[in-house]
């Protein structure tokens, strides 16, 4: 777990973001890789291992996270999974479950502590309810059994330039998960208007102790994009490299939103290979937000272990 | 003949994967493995040529082979073992046949209309699109080029290319009134783009009505070869209209010197481009893209990483073997360790392999030669004591490959920081300011590009403004569109392509011919050897001193011409004079300018350049209007001066006067209504084409004209930012009398400098030769001409001669919108837009 550091304002003002570049590089990095045969297969593997299955729907039911769970345990056919790595291969399951606090405990009692559970909490996705009761959520989703924490970050602050709110909001969560689970901060990219705006509070939410930083509850009218990414990657990274030895950590990435086929998986595998590197290439450090990115994963794992392109219907459903 | 450009695939056999490896990449992180473009079709194409021998020079619409020629093999850079090809080396002979038959098609290709060429443009366009897959594959097999940028990068843009320009054929004759195809365009290109550099040469010279007799690199033949065999079975391009000779240097050598051609387009070293300006002076029209050094300035306010990337794309884009490469990099002081590290990072990451694989970022060099040249470079640097990296990367054990490169604290004075190296090799440098990012960006003798990475646009557009280079790209690199013409300042060479600026070089303004002889032959014929004139002017004619003098209205005070140079009145170095005679009687005793008032004069305009350049058009306008109104109130004196020094009537006199006064509005009046245009590119880009000023122009001016040539030359070109030094031609007193003109109208010191010489000619020549002049304006003989575009080679500075003719100053050819295009050069800015 990361802890918090002084809020650098300095270090904050001084971040440029290009739009127009980050949009044409972020393109460009993940296009100049190609990723086939059995590179493809075992990034499509990890994908999977980097994968937080998620339901986060007023609908949500116990059947509905029964589901979801079996599926997180087993989510590819056996058959499939044996032309790729053998009859013998180790047990294959996603990175974690995410859910509404309301299922964490069930969610944690199905799937036996084989698989953490991440729980949205601080007033998903808006952020817009008041501090303690958010607070009181992240407490209560720990004592669910929650060792993953996804909050939200109110926008207003950081469309607003409020830095110094925003961070002192985060710190608190962040004191609020303790030692006992990962801090992911949730920034809502498709609502902060510019790439720098994104930059600026990636950055203020890594001083303020974020584990991983994350784009989108998949709620906004943007999702995840690979631009976004890239500027995020970048503050990863500025703080990984670049900033005093003080001030250095590893934080971690996770897209979110509208990634839904086993080639968007491998595009935004291929910006984490390329800026960032191997670490977070491992579910430490990398997830995916996404539910139907499962499926078309599967398919593309049968065509290449059968030779036929895949139907839908035969990949069970979560 | 049967087209082997379709290769169809055998339905998809399964294979197992290796279940090992998957197994590794996941136990010991997750890598890349090959992934080929497959070659399969290229290659079957391939093999359909050399099955039936040897590949001939596509000439008149067919494949020609020539008795003698020798052969060239083409290889395959990523594996040197592997002959892709073999060419006809060209002889002199396959160079004829191929300008006849251009010069035969030419008539009819000219007299279609700009629709029906357009269908023609249109139909390459899309035939390179339709077949661009195995174009790719051949460009990528032939040069060495990622897969990804012959796909991406070349092959889009040459479709752009041929699209864009159908356009211009269509619009040409609404917009370019005034202006005609030249005839046959003699074109040599090189082997870094080898299809792209064919698609940019041909479209606009076919879109204008020209023919074209082209010369492939000898190393890359392939995608030329292709594009012949569409051009033949599917275009169906008239006979004659496109020649494609095969060869090496030579071949090109007997294009450059072959009597048809009106014009030579060559894209290639700044060596072979001084080779070919003194090889075609005084008989073609020239235009050059060569060298270059460009800079990427980095400033400290920018977005660093994506600096990084540009500077990246702008070095080791096609492996560096790129005439516009951001092979300098200037970064600002604070931020250099910073941005080194990042640059270090980024380029860990790269990846060197075969040209066809999609994960490789940097393919072979083309050839052995270059890789040698690099290697040899790279060596010389490391030995010098420079600061070498290379990051940690396989290479392939066979093929021509270099790492990307970079050398640390290098300093201007520093051969790697001078010399174009042409490969993936940057050299990195500081500067404190950007006053000093800018004198730095421009220590060097080429002008092809430049980066600019800043987030405070008004230091962006400053910098721009101030980098000499025909394209400066802000905030972005290595973007290019058919729109926006692409050429340089300096040594880089003259002329563009691409945008109008670039169909304009295709063109030759239509000047009805004049009704009457503006010489007589006798006088042609004089102009032709100036050394007579000159001895005419001194000696025969000063045969009678009794004769009374010209100006004898009673007592006279003595009259003592001076030179004007950096505002103020100069006695001749050489302290000697000559004397201006007509019909026997003495007219003037003006000075005999030398080397040394040639030197101090350009000194003077040089620096008085930037600032006049600088000022608002709104105010050299101004001068320009003043200067017209002093010369008015001098009507009388002027016209008796001219119907002496021209031994003219009073009307020709007056004609002369009254159209010297008219241009001066002119020229005034588009000192501020020439700045440029909006180049409508794709993407989300403003682009900026700003005609900016030459710099120091030199003139010999014309003889016909003693007033209105001066007034013309020095208008044009001072509305449009440039100072200028002129020599008066062989009646100089008109422009004595019009110094005191200039000084008495606000014209700034320097701006104008007035030499007179009795052999301009000569100075003319001095001009040429002078390192600091950016261009000539020569009226003088044709062996003036020849040796004055001759001497320019030296700094490739542009010339404008008038070949031994006269110009018609008087009518439609003094007042065309080409003499605006000679006094300025194109500087495409382009500013990504978004936030």
């Amino acid at each position: 777990m990361n802890t918090l550091m002084d809020l650098d304002l300095g270090l904050i003002h001084s971040i440029r973001v290009n739009g127009p570049a980050a949009r044409r590089d972020a393109h460009g990095i993940v296009g100049r890789r190609s990723v086939k045969r059995e590179a493809q297969m075992a990034w499509l593997i990890r994908a999977i291992q980097c994968m937080d299955l998620t339901t986060l729907s007023g609908d949500d039911t116990s059947g509905k996270v029964r589901r979801l769970c079996t599926k997180a345990l087993n989510p590819v056919r056996h058959e499939i999974l044996a032309a790729h790595l053998g009859e013998d291969h180790d047990p294959l399951t996603v990175g974690a479950v995410c859910v509404y606090h309301a299922h964490v405990a069930e969610a944690v009692q199905l799937l036996g502590g084989k698989i953490p559970v991440a729980a949205v909490s601080t007033g998903f996705p808006h952020g817009q309810s008041p501090l303690n009761t958010r607070l009181v959520e992240i407490e209560q989703s720990i004592d669910a059994g929650a060792r993953e924490i996804d909050v939200v970050i109110p926008r207003e602050l950081a469309l607003t330039g409020q830095w110094e709110a925003l961070y002192k909001e985060i710190v608190e969560m962040r004191q609020a998960c303790g030692e006992n689970a990962k801090l992911k901060v949730i920034l809502g990219t498709g609502n902060l208007g510019t790439l720098e705006v994104v930059a600026k509070a990636s950055a203020c939410a890594i001083m303020a102790g974020a584990d991983t930083i994350k784009t989108s509850t998949g709620k906004e009218p943007k999702n995840a994009t690979l631009p976004v990414g890239l500027v995020m990657a970048r503050e990863i990274r500025r703080f990984r490299d670049e900033v005093p030895a003080e001030q250095r950590r590893i934080v971690g990435f996770k897209p979110a939103g509208g990634i839904r086929t086993a080639s968007d998986a491998l595009r935004w595998q291929i910006l984490m290979l390329e800026e960032l590197g191997q670490p977070w290439m491992l579910p430490d450090l990398f997830r995916f937000g996404a539910s139907s990115l499962l499926t078309d994963i599967e398919r593309q794992l049968e065509l290449h272990a059968t030779g036929r392109y895949a139907a839908r219907y035969h990949q069970p459903a979560a | 003949m049967q087209l082997a450009i379709t290769n169809p695939q055998p339905e998809r056999r399964h294979t197992m994967f290796d279940v090992p490896q998957i197994l590794s990449f996941l136990q010991e992180g997750l890598g890349y493995v090959p992934s080929l473009e497959s070659d399969a079709a290229a290659r079957e194409w391939l093999a359909g040529l050399t099955s039936k021998g040897k590949l001939g020079h596509y000439i008149n619409g067919s494949f020609e082979t020539f008795e003698g020629e020798s052969s060239i093999e083409s290889l395959n850079p990523t594996n040197p073992a592997d002959v892709l090809m073999t060419t006809p080396c060209g002889s002199s002979d396959a160079v004829n046949a191929a300008m006849t038959a251009a010069q035969a098609a030419f008539p009819s290709w000219s007299g279609l209309s700009g629709f029906e060429r357009a269908l023609y443009l249109y139909a390459i366009g899309r035939a390179l699109k339709k077949h661009a897959r195995i174009i790719a594959v051949l460009e990528s097999l032939d040069n060495g080029k990622p897969i990804r940028e012959s796909r991406d990068a070349d092959g889009a843009l040459m479709q752009r290319h041929f699209s864009y320009h159908a356009g211009l054929a269509s619009i040409m004759a609404n917009e370019f009134q005034g202006y005609r195809p030249g005839g046959v365009i003699g074109q040599i290109i090189p082997w870094n783009f080898p299809g792209l550099m064919w698609a940019w040469k041909i479209a606009p010279a076919i879109a204008a009505g020209n023919t074209v007799v082209i010369k492939p690199a000898e190393t890359t033949p392939l995608v030329a070869a292709f594009i012949a065999h569409i051009l033949i079975y599917e275009v169906k391009l008239p006979k004659g209209v496109v020649n494609i000779v095969f060869g090496d240097g030579t071949t090109g050598a007997a294009i450059a010197a072959h009597s048809t051609p009106w014009k030579i387009a060559f894209t290639g070293s700044t060596k072979i481009g001084r080779l070919l300006r003194t090889v075609t002076a005084g008989e073609k029209k020239l235009t050059l893209e060569l060298g270059g050094k460009s800079a990427n300035i980095v400033f400290a306010d920018s977005d660093l990483d994506a600096a990084v990337e540009g500077i990246i794309n702008s070095i080791f884009f096609n492996k560096g073997e790129v005439c516009c490469a951001g092979s300098r990099l200037l970064v600002e002081e604070g931020v250099a360790d910073l941005l080194i590290q990042k640059l270090q990072r980024r380029m860990t990451s790269m990846r060197v392999g075969p040209a066809l694989d999609k994960c490789t970022d940097i393919g072979p060099l083309n050839s052995k030669q270059q890789f040698d040249k690099v290697t040899s470079i790279i060596q010389a640097g490391k030995e010098a004591g420079g600061s070498c990296w290379q990051p940690e990367c396989s290479l392939p054990e066979q093929g021509w490959f270099v790492p990307p490169t970079i050398f640390t604290g290098v300093a201007p004075a520093d051969a790697l920081a001078q010399e174009e190296i042409f490969g993936p090799v940057l050299v990195i440098m500081t500067f404190r300011t950007p006053a000093e990012a800018i004198s730095l960006a421009n220590n060097t003798r080429y002008g092809l590009a430049a980066c600019v990475w800043t987030e405070s646009i008004g230091k962006a557009h400053e910098v721009a403004a101030a980098v000499k280079a025909g394209t400066v790209w802000i905030n972005c690199a290595n973007t290019f569109d058919a729109a926006s013409g692409f050429g340089g300042y300096r040594e880089s060479g003259y002329g563009r392509e691409g945008g109008s600026e670039g169909f304009y070089d295709v063109l030759v303004p239509d000047f009805p011919t004049p009704s009457a002889p503006l010489m007589t032959e006798e006088a042609a014929e004089a102009a032709a050897d100036h050394e007579e004139v000159q001895e005419d002017a001194v000696i025969d004619r000063d045969e009678d001193p009794t004769a009374p003098a010209l100006f004898d209205q009673g007592p006279q005070i003595d009259r003592t011409y001076r030179f004007l140079v950096g505002g103020k009145l100069c006695r001749p170095d050489g302290a000697s004079s000559f004397r201006v005679t007509r019909r026997y009687n003495l007219l003037s005793v003006v000075g005999n300018a030398n080397r040394k008032d040639v030197r101090n004069a350009v000194q003077a305009a040089e620096k008085a350049q930037p600032a006049w350049a600088a000022r608002a058009g709104h105010n050299r306008a101004q001068i320009l209007f003043f200067l017209a109104e002093n010369l008015s109130a001098r009507r009388n004196h002027f016209v008796s001066l001219l119907m002496q020094e021209r031994e003219c009537s009073r009307d020709e006199a007056e004609q002369e006067f009254g159209a010297s006064l008219e241009r001066l509005f002119l020229w005034a009046a588009y000192a501020d209504k020439f700045g440029g245009s909006i180049p409508e590119v794709p993407g989300p880009y403003a682009v900026n084409a700003v005609n900016e000023a030459i710099g120091v122009m030199g003139i010999r001016a014309p003889d016909n004209f003693p007033l209105l040539g001066l007034v013309h030359t020095i208008g044009v070109l001072i509305a449009r930012g440039n100072t200028v030094v002129l020599v008066a031609g062989n009646s100089p007193t008109t422009a004595c009398e019009l110094i005191q003109v200039i000084q008495n109208s606000d014209v700034p010191a320097g701006v104008v400098n007035i030499l007179t010489a009795q052999d301009p000619d000569h100075i003319g020549q001095l001009l040429a030769y002078h390192m600091a002049v950016d261009g000539v304006w020569f009226f003088g003989g044709i062996n003036g001409c020849t040796a004055v575009e001759k001497a320019s080679a030296g700094n490739m500075k542009r010339t404008y001669t008038s070949h031994g003719d006269s110009v018609d100053l008087l009518g439609p050819q003094g007042t065309s919108s080409h003499w605006l295009h000679q006094a300025s050069q194109v500087k495409n800015v382009w500013i990504p837009v978004g936030a």
